[in-house]
């Protein structure tokens, strides 16, 4: 079974830290001067029209893209002194889109596990699966999944990751209304049963008000106003 | 029928040139028709490829007599100009040049090389230059077509790529799929060429060796050998350049830098 780090008392250290988070591509301003804090077992969403700038500085945290200026502090350390694929296997992130790998779902599962040349025991990918409702998908191929299962796939082989915390970027917003709920349930169970620490960006303020404690709004690539839901999403 | 109306070759050649290029530029002519412009790359390919194979024609007819060093010269430049034409195909990936120059140097010239060096080819200037200009132009195709198709299957598969970046696959694994699929690709004409030699197509060169007077089955076993090294070469070039550009592709910091628009 892979780690399951779950929050053991002080809630209050900071698990992910922005100072002064930038992106600039050919004089385009994605993000600018973003810092944010997001605490241990604690759930932060990012709202903000299309266009915001939300996914760009998700891809800032994971370093798919690089900062222009600024940088990130995971669990305190300076995100550079962190090799690339180890800090993206700390920060596991979902897409908008599952993009599974061709093949079976176990398959999939393995994916992460195996770059780092760990292969997961069979009794470790059905506890991942039954921690997405999918119990029993294991051989299943993945062509043949809906779009809910296909993405609740994409969460487990994330979580296969042993992630520090989970980056969503919006998880649910290529779904019909019965899968959106399918999926939302399925994070809300993996991150009260886990505590595992979520950044969830999402266009959707009432999803964002169902999963998030925390909220930071973003307009033109910059943070307008952060802060608990109710503060922000009403003022 | 030309012939009853040109009696000098020279003169018969342009003729037979120019009804050969109407009949491409025909062809442009009906792509266009249905909204496929190729008009100005296609007659400036025509006009440069007559005047360039003119102008070989015409240094070959100089260097007959020239020293046997002159076929490296003449072959390095020629991987050059092979690199740089077929960076062209690449448009937009990062090091194309370098990176199609070293593959077809590395493809190429390693298959003229050895097969110089045993005595398959012929290190007469009029056998070098010829069989090994073969080699880099097949190289050149394969390079070209393994780097186009390795870019649109990059572009197409960025989601793919990066969902592989950030479940913690080392970059060059995350291409893995699209490496294999470009070398595949851009070897089916090399494939195809010497499947079907003999039966659908009998190429030039053996045309020309037996107006020469070689023995018809030494010309036909030597027609095998030529296709088999383009075979080699290609194969070579198309590995290397797949291996290279893969590299390119990435930050420092395993960033997928090939991106739609950027």
């Amino acid at each position: 079974m892979p780690d399951i780090h779950v929050i053991t008392g002080n809630t209050s250290d900071p698990i992910l830290r922005t100072e002064h988070l930038s992106r600039v591509v050919k004089d385009k301003v994605l993000v600018e001067d973003a810092t944010f804090e997001v605490r241990t077992g604690e759930v932060l969403a990012i709202v903000g029209p299309s266009g915001s700038g939300k996914s760009s500085l998700l891809r800032l945290l994971n370093r798919l893209d690089e900062p222009s200026s600024g940088t990130v502090y995971v669990e305190g350390i300076d995100y550079r002194q962190i090799a690339p694929r180890e800090l993206r296997r700390k920060l596991g992130m979902v897409n908008q889109r599952p993009y599974l790998f061709p093949g079976t779902v176990e398959q999939n599962l393995r994916f992460g596990p195996l770059q780092r040349g760990e292969s997961l025991s069979q009794d470790s990918i059905e506890q991942l699966l039954v921690r997405v409702g999918l119990k029993g998908y294991a051989g299943r191929n993945v062509a043949n999944l809906s779009g809910g299962e296909a993405q609740r796939v994409s969460v487990a082989r994330t979580l296969a990751n042993s992630p520090l915390v989970l980056l969503l970027d919006e998880p649910t917003s290529a779904l019909d209304e019965t899968s959106k709920l399918e999926v939302e349930s399925t994070i809300q169970r993996i991150v009260r049963e886990q505590g595992l620490t979520c950044i969830l960006v999402t266009h959707d303020t009432a999803q964002a008000a169902r999963l998030a404690e925390r909220v930071l709004l973003l307009e033109a690539g910059h943070i307008v106003r952060q802060g608990p839901i109710d503060e922000v999403l009403h003022a | 029928m030309l012939k009853f109306f040109v009696s000098d070759q020279l003169y018969l050649g342009l003729v037979q040139a120019l009804i050969a290029a109407l009949a491409a530029m025909l062809v442009v002519l009906l792509a266009r028709k249905r909204g496929i412009h190729l008009e100005d790359e296609t007659l400036i390919a025509m006009v440069r490829g007559i005047i360039q194979i003119v102008a070989v024609g015409s240094i070959l007819l100089l260097l007959l007599r020239a020293p046997r060093w002159t076929s490296g010269f003449l072959l390095t430049a020629m991987i050059i100009a092979a690199g740089a034409t077929s960076a062209r195909r690449a448009k937009g990936m990062p090091g194309a040049f370098p990176v199609s120059a070293w593959s077809i140097a590395l493809g190429a010239g390693s298959v003229i090389a050895l097969m110089t060096w045993l005595g398959v080819i012929d290190t007469a200037i009029t056998s070098l230059v010829p069989v090994g200009s073969m080699l880099i132009a097949n190289s050149m195709n394969t390079n070209g077509l393994a780097l186009n198709r390795f870019r649109a299957d990059v572009l197409a598969h960025v989601g793919e790529i990066e969902t592989a970046l950030a479940l913690g696959a080392e970059a060059k694994n995350s291409v893995s799929p699209y490496v294999q699929a470009s070398f595949e690709a851009s070897l089916i004409p090399a494939i195809d060429s010497l499947r079907s030699l003999g039966i659908v197509w009998i190429p030039g060169l053996m045309a020309g060796m037996l107006l020469s007077g070689a023995r018809p089955v030494y010309a036909a076993i030597y027609q095998f050998v030529v296709l088999a090294m383009i075979l080699a070469a290609s194969g070579l070039t198309s590995l290397v350049s797949t291996l290279l550009i893969r590299e390119r592709i990435f930050t420092a910091a395993q960033q997928l830098s090939l991106q739609p628009g950027r």
